[in-house]
């Protein structure tokens, strides 16, 4: 017996979804797929990161050959003209015509045009294809101002890749009187305009537009208030329209204004056609999200293969980011009282709105509006679908918790098993914990994998990890993160193994906590421990410091040392000038300007380090710690001293900040900066800490770096003064050094981080761990205990001894540390 | 056939001229020999100073451990840290790599060093 044939209208997400989820039930039908566009499925949801460097294969949701290998026969860029239902046959543009046993409308939506005049002209567009992108994308090439016609979901959307593509003015014209009006209330449309104006998008509301005037080619919009507005380019984005036009043709059922009639197993008005997604009508309502759709297309698999799967609606509930914004919209929204009671939160000064609908009892919360931050999100909504019974302040499920120890709800352990998680491929709590206990997945892309939780929209991600993390934290089993062969522990744990029992030197810790005879993995992560805990000098244990640390010098090629003497917030005196130039001289060193705004001097042999640092600490210099795991420069513009743009004296405060940190051991390597006014000119934000000039204060950014991964800091505290910057640094640095992993930047560390941005800063700023003062205290007594190590180091006979070459003739260098002319300076020779 | 070679010692310098689990280059005639004093286990090596790596004089300055269950001692070149077992000589990565090792004797609190 031949297997049942199923033709498939439509290569959309959904279209394709529905093939992925038959084939998960059975293998037992011929699929057939008819596309219209070019391409086969991409990710419509995320298409305007097309604009971000993204490419059409990076959106594709799955390889050309994932359709052969499964023996789906795709047929792409052949829309099917025609459907007749007595011979149960389709008819595509192509000439095909084939025989179904079934057939599953998935044929999506298209962008509602509305029927303006001028509306053909050139330079009008819609936001749907990736075909429509790329028309978009050359057109914006020329444009300098665009519009968007529609302020909803979509055409926030459409406006953010005007925005990416370089349109310097960029409109919303929105006919409703507010943004959004169908996922959020009018407070919080009110907080998302305020916060898009301030991000530059010009919003008009209460505008129709009349016409579309220009020649051939757009020049500007009418409105019905006799207003004009010139835009080089328009995009339409003004709602979907469900793709009916086929189905119609066939005879079936399709609403009065669109869409095709289904029943809750997905079935039009024929038995033997489904239609799935944005085209589909279900008891009046065209779901228009991904979720819906993917839900929609397992129905019908479970239908065709006897499973009993039936569609009650969908919780319309959605998060996203527009144009940097958060948006959130979750259970019943719009609820308001007496229905319910509502807790409010409006801080028009970060731009954030809250608002949460609880039951009239205060039990439990029934959905709830998030707009500028929204990282409550998936816990709220988990907590409104699964019924959990609030906290007895139900407040604190968006302001946090504000002291004492309660903490808002249980947290994502606390969770039923049948809780949804990813909504868009239907993995519930239970199957999440189940591929952690049974399926040994300890990570997100192995979850991924297993369950395809998280694959979908994205936005359960962040629970999906806490479920993982949780789940083998219950087990007691995680990753351990030990520190090599010699150390069964993670750097934490050996930080405070060694802080408890006062280890001060690596035999004994190795001996206490450790086997063998350690290695240059270990040995420089204690070294680095010891002298984060009793900032002793680190060349009296020599030989466990990194080659570096261990000579106080960077080791160049051939051999040799590189100097660099620290030069505060890239400060520097005409006569310390001049020594420099004479110490470089007189030792035959090459000499360049650092990134950090210090002068590197290369090429110094190993004996000569202690006699150049002679001479430098004379003249009043100090290491600079190029070398070491450490702060290396805090980088400055020149500020209000000089600087006509300046808010205040940042070289002033960069000098400060360096020196109180200097010399600290950390993780890894620590740069700061700090920049005078918003223009940001010792590029702070791409800093460990960075420190920038307001009208009020200062703005503190912590956690970014340069270097191979580049990463923005992020905002850790707005217009604070000179003492909170460096009572804040005190506790980030001190939390850094004593919980990071061995060679972890900042960055890295708070991307490891569970909670991310929002759990640093409440430690850090609400000091929730209540580890403020500590952080400080030790902080405090790590900068009381500066030594210019280089000056221990000149200052003693026996540590001097060890910069020596040859043991057995010290006065002699090593023959092999050989050089080349290069620009009137020297350079090292090739290996 | 080696044993016919015969060792020559040679007086490389004094015990406290290297530091403790840690090294020291000495010089001898036109070579560079790395000395080892793993004092944790109470044992002296000593290998060629040259890296074979990128052709560098910097074994000395490497740190010393040991590998595996067997606590093999080694030592890593500082600077890329290739590691070298410092009983044979070869590199414990993977690539072939190998230095020489010398014989060490202690006397008198001096170190001598087998040459040949």
């Amino acid at each position: 017996m031949s297997k049942p044939t199923i033709i498939v209208v439509g290569n959309g997400m959904v279209g394709y979804k529905f093939c992925e989820k038959l084939l998960a039930r059975s293998t037992q039908f011929q699929i057939i797929v008819f596309g219209e566009e070019p391409r086969h499925a991409y990710d419509r949801v995320h298409l305007s990161e097309y604009f971000n460097g993204k490419t059409a294969d990076d959106l594709s949701l799955s390889t050309l050959s994932w359709y052969s290998d499964n023996n789906i026969a795709l047929h792409l860029d052949d829309p099917i003209q025609e459907i007749n239902r007595t011979e149960k046959t389709i008819h595509s543009l192509k000439g095909i015509t084939l025989k179904y046993d079934y057939l599953v409308l998935a044929t999506g939506s298209s962008a509602f045009v509305p029927d303006i005049p001028g509306i053909e002209k050139e330079g009008v567009f819609v936001y749907r294809t990736i075909e429509d992108l790329e028309l978009i994308k050359a057109c914006a090439v020329n444009a300098k101002s665009g519009a968007v016609m529609g302020g909803g979901l979509l055409g926030l959307e459409a406006a953010k890749a005007l925005i990416d593509l370089g349109i310097t003015e960029t409109h919303v014209i929105e006919f409703a009187p507010r943004l959004m009006p169908r996922q959020i209330d009018s407070a919080g449309s009110n907080m998302l305009q305020m916060k898009l104006s301030q991000l530059g998008l010009y919003i008009h509301l209460n505008k129709s537009t009349a016409a579309i005037t220009g020649d051939k080619k757009i020049h500007s919009l009418k409105f019905n208030d006799d207003s004009q507005l010139a835009v080089d380019m328009l995009v339409i984005s003004a709602g979907i329209r469900p793709r009916d036009e086929l189905a119609k043709l066939a005879g079936l059922h399709v609403g009065t204004r669109g869409g095709i009639i289904v029943n809750e197993k997905m079935q039009t008005s024929d038995e033997y056609i489904y239609a799935i997604g944005e085209c589909a009508l279900y008891e009046g309502m065209i779901y228009g999200l991904v979720a819906p759709g993917y839900e929609m297309a397992d129905i019908v698999a479970a239908h065709l293969t006897e499973a009993d799967k039936s569609f009650y609606g969908y919780d319309m509930s959605t998060k996203l980011k527009l144009i940097g914004v958060d948006v959130a919209s979750f259970g019943d929204a719009f609820i308001t009282e007496p229905d319910c009671r509502t807790i409010l939160f409006e801080d028009t000064h970060k731009g954030i709105y809250k608002r949460i609908n609880i039951t009239n009892d205060g039990k439990n919360l029934l959905g709830g509006i998030l707009i500028g931050d929204a990282d409550a999100y998936n816990m709220l909504l988990q907590t409104v679908n699964n019924k959990i019974v609030l906290p007895p302040d139900p407040e604190d499920l968006i302001l946090g918790s504000r002291g004492g120890e309660a903490n808002a709800g249980a947290g994502v352990m606390g969770l039923p098993d049948d809780a949804l998680i990813c909504s868009c491929e239907a993995v519930t709590k239970g199957a999440i914990c189940s591929a952690v206990n049974e399926g040994g997945v300890t990570g997100i892309d192995g979850m991924k994998k297993c369950t395809k939780a998280g694959t979908g929209c994205g936005g359960c991600v962040p629970l999906v990890k806490d479920l993982i993390a949780g789940t083998m934290k219950a087990n007691g089993q995680y990753i351990k993160n030990v520190i090599c062969e010699h150390f069964d522990y993670s750097r934490q744990e050996l930080f405070d193994l060694v802080k408890i029992n006062e280890l001060k030197n690596y035999d004994l810790v190795l001996d206490h906590y450790g086997k063998g005879d350690g290695c240059e993995v270990c040995k420089p992560v204690v070294a680095s421990i010891l002298s984060s805990l009793w900032n002793d000098v680190i060349v009296k244990q020599e030989v466990i410091q990194d080659s570096n640390d261990r000579f106080l010098a960077n080791i160049q090629k051939g051999g040799t040392y590189s100097v660099v003497p620290r030069i505060p917030g890239g400060e520097i005196t005409p006569d310390k000038l001049i020594v420099i130039g004479q110490v470089a001289k007189k030792y035959g060193l090459y000499t360049k300007i650092t990134g950090g705004q210090r002068i590197d001097m290369f090429g110094a042999h190993l004996s000569d380090l202690p006699l150049i640092w002679e001479e430098l600490i004379d003249a009043g210099f100090e290491s600079g710690h190029a070398y070491g795991k450490a702060l290396r420069t805090v980088k400055s513009c020149v500020g209000s001293t000089w600087c006509r743009f300046g808010l205040h004296d940042s070289v002033t405060f960069a000098i400060e900040v360096e020196d109180r940190y200097k010399g600290i051991r950390a993780p890894h390597k620590i740069k700061g900066g700090v920049s005078g006014c918003v223009r940001e000119c010792a590029e702070a934000q791409s800093k460990d800490f960075g420190i920038i000039a307001t009208e009020k204060g200062w703005n503190l950014y912590v956690c970014g770096n340069g270097g191979s991964k580049p990463q923005h800091a992020q905002l850790l505290a707005t217009d604070i003064d000179k003492e909170t910057v460096v009572k804040y640094l005190d506790r980030f640095l001190m939390f850094y050094i004593k919980t990071a992993d061995q060679l972890t930047r900042t960055a890295t560390w708070l991307n490891k981080l569970d909670g991310g941005m929002s759990y640093l800063k409440n430690v850090i700023v609400n000091d929730s761990l209540g580890l403020g003062e500590q952080l400080e205290e030790e902080m405090q007594a790590l900068v009381n205990t500066y030594h210019c190590e280089w000056k221990e180091a000149v200052n003693s006979p026996a540590l001097r001894k060890r910069f020596a070459h040859f043991i057995n003739a010290p006065d002699e260098k090593d023959p092999n540390a050989q050089f080349e002319p290069m620009r009137e300076q020297v350079r090292a020779k090739e290996w | 056939m080696e044993a016919a070679i015969a060792t020559q010692w040679i007086m490389a310098c004094h015990v406290d001229d290297v530091p403790e689990n840690g090294g020291s280059c000495i010089k001898h005639g036109d070579e560079q020999i790395a000395i080892f004093n793993f004092s944790r286990r109470n044992e002296w090596y000593a290998t060629q100073n040259l890296c074979p790596h990128k052709q560098q004089m910097a074994i000395s300055r490497g740190m010393i451990g040991s590998a595996g269950e067997t606590c093999e001692p080694k030592v890593a070149c500082p600077f890329h840290k290739k590691t070298f077992s410092l009983l044979t000589g070869e590199c414990l990565g993977e690539e072939e790599l190998a230095i020489k090792t010398y014989p060490v004797k202690i006397a008198d609190g001096k170190v001598f060093i087998g040459v040949y």
